[in-house]
């Protein structure tokens, strides 16, 4: 565990480790204090991490700039919602359909990359970013002939995760403790990040994970090393794509309603944000990135919002365009003056500092 | 009405405006191999600053076409600026960086100028004041009205200044010694940065004229509208083959009418499965079918695959 570095003896370093254990899993009810709307909050922050994640594999880890990274996670929650609502009164439980949104969306993510990673990154970025587009084009206009997402109106009543009778949308009081429906999901959705996290920690060293690094540091190097450089991009894609996918089934069962509304542009570049602000590459500054980058807005949101009405009368900057305005200030000044993020991985430094002679 | 021979016309109205669009991806490209993502929202820029003059200018006695022609005149300098002010915060400072660098700032500067458009001009859209009288001509069968005809004539003056401007001035030969080795025109004497800006403020003048087109086709511009059809004149400009002026406009020219003759007949080819309201996946698809089977694109040289 790199992150916890700071504790010199190991120790000091499983106590570190204790302290934060129990601060996540004390979280919640510190939050349920001033509010369920924050424990949501915190969910969709972990949704986000898990996002955030996946699209590290793709831009930090393999270097592949990827615009479209929203569409597997709608790929995922509507594979969910398809298989676990009353649309097709179809209700598969959850733990089978989660890998299945997972599969799809890496299906979708070899369609979509196996023509374009022959080409070089800008071509990807582009074609990834039509891709998204696209994708929520047919989900808006797959309601006829055949009506098979329900347009623009998207599918609601989405069953939640569930374990025979014990569901987790439910209000429940353990051990003289209540247990809204969104601390029970938080808890559930903390379990499957840690297992994401430990997934990317082990990736990132294995021998695929050092494939990539050789691969975004210098594609016809890694080639002559032998590295099929054509499958190993591939391969990164897919990854990345199905935990998009994985953490839009979560999406759809926590929300228990989705429409194509969900998934814009916006917020694949959100996603983005939080990767180029933790740190590409590196798994814990991307796990900050993501955290700060929900967060952050949500508390100008209750903070800036009162203090115009108070000032001028009337709110003058929506809170919606602050929290794009600074979407946007991230990647440029993240870009300019600290490329490798909040927290770099070591390598990432050193290769975004170098300055590439053979390129003008 | 003949169907085919209307959508021809619509298709190379708004295959003129893509071109132009795509002039200024493939001159930036040609230059210094940065796909420019913020190159649509100039031209979202652009038809919101003229559509606020000729709105405002709307009730005074003057003649529309002065009217627009202001339009046109507040807004290529608007862009200039921005396009100017874009090249040197967020493109030079990175220039010799890795190329994902400049790929994120340039997504971080669209964001940016968008939320600030939303931030002057509101979300709702601003429409375009009914002062040019509708003048329509039959032609076989179709009809081309005379914005139609307006736009395809502009977008021809504009191709042929580039073009003449490219090939038959001391900045033109300057621009192409720059896009074939900039090191070299550097020892040439050639002011390599002065180049490159100035690449960005024509590419920002051609992209402000387009908005206004574009805006004056639809009759309405908002401040999310660069996105879209910044991707398409991207595809048309790969299409064309990316860095090469002639494939800019072929490209675009062609993805026009693709477009209109795709969503006006896909209708009647899959029996109503699909309809019109897939047309914005046609570019997406011919982007995607060139990449495939012709990654030079039509006009274009050899791509080389260094990431």
């Amino acid at each position: 565990m790199r992150g916890v570095n700071m504790f010199a003896k190991p120790q000091a370093k499983w106590v570190g480790v204790a302290l934060i254990a129990i601060a996540l899993i004390a979280l919640p009810f510190a939050l349920a204090a001033a509010g369920t709307a924050w424990v949501r909050i915190a969910n969709l922050a972990i949704l986000f991490v898990f996002l955030s994640l996946g699209l590290n594999i793709v831009v930090g880890f393999a270097g592949l700039l990827d615009l479209g990274y929203i569409a597997f996670y709608a790929v995922g929650a509507y594979a969910y919602a398809l298989l676990a609502s009353p649309h097709f009164d179809l209700h598969f439980p959850f733990w089978v359909i989660l890998p299945i949104g997972g599969l799809v969306a890496c299906l979708f993510g070899v369609l979509l990359g196996a023509p374009t990673l022959k080409l070089r990154g800008d071509y990807l970025a582009i074609v990834t970013l039509g891709f998204g587009e696209i994708v929520r084009i047919f989900l808006n206009n797959l309601s006829q002939p055949v009506n098979i997402t329900n347009g623009p109106q998207g599918i609601s009543r989405i069953d939640p995760f569930s374990f025979g009778s014990f569901s987790f949308s439910d209000n429940e009081n353990f051990f003289g403790l209540a247990f809204s429906g969104p601390i029970k999901y938080y808890y559930i959705l903390l379990a499957l990040l840690l297992l994401a996290i430990v997934v990317n920690l082990r990736l990132q060293h294995s021998r695929i994970g050092r494939a990539w690094e050789a691969i975004r540091e210098d594609e016809v190097a890694a080639r002559a090393m032998g590295i099929d450089t054509t499958r190993i991009k591939l391969l990164a894609f897919a990854m990345g794509a199905s935990f998009g996918g994985i953490a839009g089934g979560m999406f759809a069962a926590i929300q228990g309603f989705i429409s194509p509304e969900s998934f814009v542009l916006v917020e694949s570049i959100m996603v983005l944000s939080m990767v180029v602000l933790g740190g590409m590459g590196n798994v814990w500054g991307v796990v900050l990135g993501a955290v700060l980058l929900s967060f952050v807005p949500e508390l100008l949101r209750y903070t800036v919002e009162p203090l115009q009405k108070s000032l001028f009368g009337r709110s003058i900057i929506e809170p919606e365009v602050i929290r794009m305005l600074l979407f946007g200030l991230a990647l440029v000044l993240m870009m300019l003056y600290r490329p490798a993020g909040l927290l770099p991985s070591a390598v990432r430094k050193r290769e975004l500092a170098k300055p590439d002679a053979d390129n003008a | 009405m003949d169907i085919f021979l209307q959508q021809i016309i619509n298709g190379l109205t708004l295959g003129s405006v893509y071109a132009i669009v795509a002039l200024g991806y493939t001159m930036v490209y040609g230059i210094i191999q940065l796909i420019n993502f913020a190159h649509g929202e100039l031209v979202m820029l652009g038809a919101m600053v003229a559509f606020s003059v000729i709105g405002a200018l709307a009730g005074t006695a003057l003649p529309p076409v002065l009217i627009v022609l202001a339009g046109i005149l507040a807004a290529v300098p608007a862009c200039m600026l921005v396009g100017y002010a874009m090249e040197r915060v967020a493109y030079r400072p990175l220039r010799g960086a890795p190329r994902l660098a400049p790929l994120i700032t340039a997504i971080g500067i669209s964001i940016i100028l968008q939320h600030v458009a939303l931030l002057v001009w509101s979300r709702s859209p601003l429409a375009f004041p009914q002062i040019i009288p509708l003048v329509s001509f039959h032609v076989g069968g179709a009809i081309i009205t005379g914005v139609q005809i307006a736009i395809i004539l502009t977008s021809v003056l504009m191709m042929g200044g580039l073009t003449l401007m490219v090939y038959r001035t001391k900045l033109g030969i300057a621009m192409r010694a720059t896009s074939q080795n900039p090191q070299v025109a550097g020892l040439m004497g050639i002011d390599i940065d002065r180049i490159i800006a100035f690449t960005f403020i024509v590419g920002a003048a051609l992209a402000a004229v387009a908005g206004v087109m574009v805006g004056t086709y639809y009759g309405i511009a908002h401040y999310s509208m660069g996105s879209l059809l910044g991707m398409k004149a991207f595809s048309a400009a790969v299409l064309g083959g990316i860095g090469n002026l002639a494939g800019a406009m072929l490209g675009g020219i062609l993805l026009g009418i693709v477009e209109a003759l795709g969503a006006g007949y896909i209708g009647d080819l899959t029996n109503n499965v699909f309809g019109s309201n897939y047309q914005d996946v046609f570019a997406f698809l011919v982007l995607i079918a060139v990449l495939v089977f012709r990654p030079s694109g039509l006009l274009g040289e050899r791509v080389g695959d260094r990431a």
